[in-house]
């Protein structure tokens, strides 16, 4: 055993000064090999902390949602539906929620307007999110004119911002009096956008849903999980997506792990003749060119890491969150929490490493079987 | 079919070791036919250097076989909140037929491999390649079960459909499906106790009998094949009941998660190593004749056996002591 470690410990060593000699061709293929690693796992790590959020957010969300349908679309619902659905047995609470969009010239974005459920505001006041807040250069005081559903603009005094802290939720939000939403979108007292519903026991969410679409059969009740398990595939799917488009980025990059790994140098070739030639066996070589590949792994895989979680969680994947946040013009301006899971690290090792490590198989194998005697004589 | 990102990692992987294996059992058909260690010719020496190119990849085979193993398990459960019913793996599994053959062919081809790595370690330490001809044998018979199960994975993803909401309705579609079963339902505690601990027994006084003595080989080995199915059906049916503490969850993948302390990797592992040596230790039984082999097969075969009992006491040990640690009990002892 002891003889063992110490022959792996001189491959070890030869490897490792044979690599720093020839830093050039090893220092290009480093940082192709740390970029492939490095786009992977920010789209990875990005999606991945998306999910987080939204997860963390969809918390707080309500049980149940029930909306109307009309012709197949989304329509308001009437508030007397808020009487059948308390009469379900199990149900603890029903709320009507007023919200909406609005949609801003001025910076060519959507707001969502919404009447506060535990909150009451004065008719005249509203509260904005941050995002709003920049992006129209707005305090505490001014005055913000919409253009209401008759053409008229109405005025409202801001009473407020939302915190920072819920930005991610709260970015393009403004909160407003119940008066002053149904006057602003000319919405008929008798009807709500949807109602929030409430249950004593989460098991029976799916009973109370189906009572609730027999009862209202032009209703559609959503349940939470069914939201969250919605996001989480439309994250993974957006994080496939990408991984999928990358693809042809790491077939180009196994194709050059593969030149790279194949193109000896007659010096290199040399210097193995001369070690077959001293006594080492092929597997020798083998094992030597393993070591190699390992040791340019792991630097680059590492590396590309670090570099990939400085990039999302330190400058917010500046490169990629256009196209993997989402739909929003106005993107909340947020700092994701740091967070790195095992398992993502393994997926990624599959996704690179592997495929490396199958490329160089080959061309190590080759440059193991040189025949010392021709190669010492040419 | 859900574009996950470990999805993905699983499908390329499966194709690179499935090319492995095709390019190995191509040429392992050649070296069945060709391989004659008494000629000197071109054709012969290029056969006995491409042997080493097999061997490197058969053992990357081997690693990312394992790799996979664990993988496709913890996609599994990172998935199962996709699915209706589906508490963990053991329910992601379930979604369509192809789950968990899947997940068996890849604990087969797990060992397959093992196999073949320690019958072409002992094969390489005769001068003569007194196996290469079975060795190639058994790679064609391994060939295609590493293929079926690439199919197979790629059939069980791509037959998953998330239960997400869609436009036309939202939980109405929830109702309407059953959900998937969500546990799975082990062998009765008493039967699958007394099958565990017997087999345990047998296979610890045959491996000793041939530690000491190198008699009861077969016996020895096929014992620890024994006791490898042995553990997965008692991991099932009443070992995992005493990690959750819970009656009813016979759940085998939860031991994997940081809430058990990653405890089932070391389970897993120990059982792995055990199948793999008890098996290659019963594999070389037939070779002990051949000439060249018969001074270094012995001591091979012995440690193989040592290092079978070893990681079955692992496995054992940690989970007899949880058994008795813990504060759940099933009422038998």
């Amino acid at each position: 055993m002891a003889s063992w470690i110490e022959k792996q410990r001189s491959i070890l060593d030869y490897t490792l000064s044979s690599l720093m000699r020839r830093k050039g061709k090893n220092i290009s293929l480093f940082i192709v090999y740390t970029v492939v690693v490095f786009i992977l796992a920010s789209a990875m790590f990005f999606t991945q902390a998306m999910k987080r959020e939204a997860s963390l957010i969809l918390k707080d969300a309500p049980e149940m949602v029930v909306q109307r349908l009309l012709m197949g679309r989304y329509d308001p619902i009437p508030l007397d539906y808020l009487q059948k659905i308390r009469g379900i047995r199990g149900v603890i609470s029903a709320d009507a929620r007023l919200w909406g969009y609005y949609y801003d010239p001025v910076v060519g974005a959507n707001y969502t307007v919404m009447v506060p459920r535990n909150q009451s505001l004065s008719p005249g006041r509203i509260i904005i999110g941050n995002g709003i807040a920049r992006d129209r250069m707005i305090n505490r005081g001014d005055i913000f004119s919409f253009r209401a559903h008759d053409g008229q603009s109405r005025s409202f005094t801001i009473d407020g911002e939302l915190p920072a802290a819920s930005e991610l939720v709260s970015a393009d939000l403004i909160l407003i009096a119940e008066a002053d939403f149904r006057d602003l979108f000319g919405f008929p007292a008798s009807h709500a956008t949807d109602i929030a519903v409430s249950v004593i026991n989460p098991k029976e969410l799916l009973t109370i849903a189906r009572k609730i679409s027999e009862q209202l059969p032009d209703t559609r009740p959503i349940i939470r999980d069914e939201m969250v398990r919605t996001y989480d595939s439309v994250f993974d799917w957006r994080g496939g997506m990408v991984i999928v488009l990358i693809m042809m980025a790491l077939l180009a990059f196994v194709i050059f792990a593969w030149e790279k790994a194949s193109g000896l140098s007659a010096e290199e070739r040399r210097e193995i003749g001369i070690l077959k030639a001293i006594g080492w066996e092929t597997s020798d070589v083998i094992a030597a060119k393993t070591y190699e590949g390992s040791a340019v792994s792991f630097f680059s895989f590492t590396f590309g890491i670090l570099l990939a979680y400085g990039h999302v969680f330190f400058s917010a994947a500046f490169l990629f969150a256009p196209a993997l946040k989402g739909w929003s013009v106005l993107y909340p301006d947020f700092r994701i929490t740091p967070f790195i899971d095992p398992y993502q690290v393994a997926v990624l090792f599959f996704l690179t490493v592997v495929p490396y490590t199958v490329a160089t198989i080959v061309p190590s194998w080759r440059a193991a079987i040189v025949d010392p005697d021709s190669v010492m004589r040419s | 079919m859900i574009l996950h990102p470990a999805i993905v990692a699983l499908v390329l992987v499966s194709f690179l070791i499935s090319g492995m294996m095709l390019y190995s059992a191509l040429f392992g058909f050649r070296v069945i036919r060709r391989w004659d260690i008494q000629s000197g010719s071109e054709e012969q020496l290029a056969l006995e250097r491409k042997t080493y190119l097999i061997s490197t990849i058969l053992s990357y085979v081997f690693v990312f076989q394992i790799g996979s193993l664990f993988l496709y398990v913890y996609t599994a459960d990172s998935l199962h909140n996709l699915f209706i019913g589906a508490m963990c793996a053991a329910g992601s599994l379930y979604v369509d037929p192809y789950g968990y053959p899947t997940f068996i062919l890849k604990i087969l081809n797990c060992i397959l491999a093992g196999l073949w790595l320690i019958v072409n370690y002992v094969d390489n330490r005769a001068y003569d390649y007194p196996l290469i001809r079975k060795k190639y044998v058994m790679l064609l018979i391994m060939m295609p079960l590493f293929i079926t199960e690439g199919i197979s994975q790629w059939l069980y993803f791509a037959q998953m459909r998330a239960d997400v909401i869609t436009s036309c309705c939202g939980s109405l579609f929830s109702s309407e499906r059953s959900g998937v079963g969500s546990e799975i339902v082990g062998l009765p505690v008493k039967a699958a106790m007394a099958g565990f601990y017997l087999s345990l027994a047998l296979t610890f006084t045959t491996g000793f009998i041939y530690w000491i003595k190198g008699k009861w080989g077969r016996l020895f080995s096929f014992a620890s094949g024994l006791l490898f199915l042995m553990s997965g059906v008692a991991l099932v049916s009443f070992i995992s009941l005493y990690f959750y503490e819970l009656p009813t969850h016979h759940c085998p993948f939860c031991v994997l998660q940081r809430e058990y302390g990653y405890i089932g990797y070391l389970l897993y592992a120990a059982l792995l190593t055990g199948a793999v040596s008890g098996l290659g230790a019963g594999i070389l039984m037939p070779f002990r004749k051949v000439p060249s082999l018969s001074g270094s097969l012995p001591i091979i075969q012995k440690r193989l056996a040592m290092i079978c009992l070893i990681a079955y006491a692992i496995f054992a040990g940690i989970s007899i002591y949880r058994m008795v640690s813990a504060d759940f009990t099933l009422g038998l002892l």
